[in-house]
């Protein structure tokens, strides 16, 4: 059994509300798979996109908070399972090197963030620190077969020069993971589509279009399931798919898990860590297919 | 057919402000328009992103910071990543809505409304308390919405009835004082 790896994570504010399910199986997949996460003490919200709108030193100092106390704490990266957090917090890290930008953050801040540390998804981390090969060895309950559309949303890797992992334009991260866990993965050309992002209050309409380009994607490749990895599109695609249905009088029924809970599910943990009874559109279909063909 | 005097509103040092708060180097735009293929917010835009880069080079600051699609920019950096010539379109854009934001302009009123309301939540609690954001947003815009979700997200134990402030939540606070103050210099 090889060590733990110790890593600071940052949950960010969906995962204690409307992304709990994501919260809880992140934590039991890494602990199973021998991450330790250390929650960054007393850490707060990274502003996500009203911030950035406002303004760029305002959301580089709700930023700079995080990663200096991460840096206090000891932590030499910080992952987290939100990609808007994860942008947020690269695009603060590159604007603290720049002496002028930094000492504007620092200006608004109590203490001033010295030291920052490198943020990471939560992905990045399974994929790199555990790798494809050590997670296909521990999966216990393959999910056979089962298709699936992994949507990656349109943030996660790009642009490729901040964020430095996987491709831009055709990610395979997730991918080899739900492969890893048995799923047969389909190429999903909607895989970084924006999904309508954070104008499902707003701007309804946008969402409905948006989301429902990905939904038909999906339906189309007959794929028995999306797997997501950001707690705004897995709103837009589940949480909202009534309202797209009634928006484009189409009946969508498809399951939209995050990819830690497929991986969970793969790697045999209980439902209680899971949280599948979080989701709006019911599992139940997926699940008792994955009985079924197992 | 209209003729317009762009020269009359041409207004040079408007694009400098973008160029130098952006970082980005306007010229290198030569209006190929791989942003404004990539860009899934077109079909919603009153002016397409590459005309707002165009608009931007003839220093049109009227134009650039009163149209519609500053605000309906989601940041998804499509156009950025695909960009030939490594221009941060994206990051052009976000400059763009916060100057048109500090000039009073908001085309997208519930866009702005729903901003302030999430961006109140973090300033009075260190975190997004969700309940609060979507209540001050319903008395900012004076209209309900989503009403269908709250029981959905009720009964599936996400609906926080209280927020649950941080220890450093003060600490926030005065990140948006002094961010606040700055501005008032």
């Amino acid at each position: 059994m090889s060590k733990d790896i110790i890593i600071g994570y940052y949950p960010g504010c969906s995962l204690e509300g409307t992304a709990e399910e994501y919260d809880r199986s992140a934590r039991a997949c890494c602990q199973t798979l021998g991450i330790q996460l250390e929650t960054i003490p007393d850490w707060s919200c990274c502003g996500a996109s009203p911030a950035h709108c406002v303004d760029h030193v305002l959301s580089g100092a709700l930023s700079a908070r995080n990663l200096a106390l991460a840096s206090k704490a000891g932590m030499s990266a910080v992952a987290t399972p939100c990609p808007n957090c994860l942008v947020n917090m690269r695009t603060a890290g590159r604007d603290l090197e720049d002496p002028e930008t930094r000492k504007r953050i620092n200006r608004l801040l109590d203490t001033p963030c010295e030291d920052s540390v490198e943020a990471i998804s939560l992905l990045q981390l399974l994929v790199e620190k555990v790798g494809i090969e050590e997670i296909t060895s521990r999966v216990t309950r393959p999910l056979a077969g089962l298709r699936v559309a992994c949507y990656y949303g349109c943030i996660m890797n790009r642009p490729p020069e901040l964020m430095n992992f996987d491709d831009p334009e055709n990610p395979m991260a997730m991918d080899r993971v739900l492969e890893a866990a048995g799923a047969v993965a389909v190429p999903f050309p909607h895989k970084t589509e924006c999904c309508g992002a954070a104008y499902g209050v707003p701007r309804k309409d946008l969402v409905m279009e948006l989301s429902g380009r990905i939904l038909d994607a999906a339906h189309e490749l007959k794929a028995d399931a999306l797997v997501v990895a950001c707690p705004l599109c897995q709103m837009n695609l589940d949480l909202r798919q009534g309202q797209v249905s009634a928006h484009k009088g189409v009946e969508y029924d498809v399951p939209v898990f995050y990819f830690t809970q497929l991986l969970g599910l793969a790697l045999g943990l209980p439902d209680k860590d899971l949280g599948l009874n979080k989701l709006a559109v019911s599992p139940e279909k997926f699940l008792s297919k994955l009985e079924r063909e197992g | 057919m209209t003729v317009l005097d762009l020269t009359q509103s041409f207004d040079a040092s408007f694009a400098d402000k973008v160029a130098k708060e952006s970082g980005q180097d306007l010229s290198l735009c030569y209006q190929c328009g791989n942003c404004t293929a990539g860009c899934p917010y077109t079909f919603a835009y009153d002016l397409p992103v590459s005309k707002v880069m165009r608009a931007l080079q003839w220093g049109q600051k009227d134009i650039v910071l009163t149209c519609k699609s500053i605000w309906l920019c989601a940041t998804c950096k499509t156009c950025t990543t695909r960009c030939p010539n490594g221009i941060d379109v994206a990051r052009i854009m976000d400059v763009l809505r916060q100057m048109s934001r500090r000039q009073g302009y908001a085309p997208e009123k519930k866009i702005k409304q729903f901003q302030d309301s999430f961006l109140d939540s973090v300033k009075k609690h260190g975190r997004v308390f969700e309940l609060g954001t979507m209540l001050r947003f319903i008395a900012r815009s004076r209209r309900l919405t989503d009403l269908d979700l709250g029981p959905k997200t009720a009964m599936k134990g996400k609906l926080h009835f209280r927020a649950r402030d941080i220890c450093g939540r003060e600490e926030v606070e005065k990140i948006f004082a002094r961010y606040q103050e700055g501005l008032d210099e």
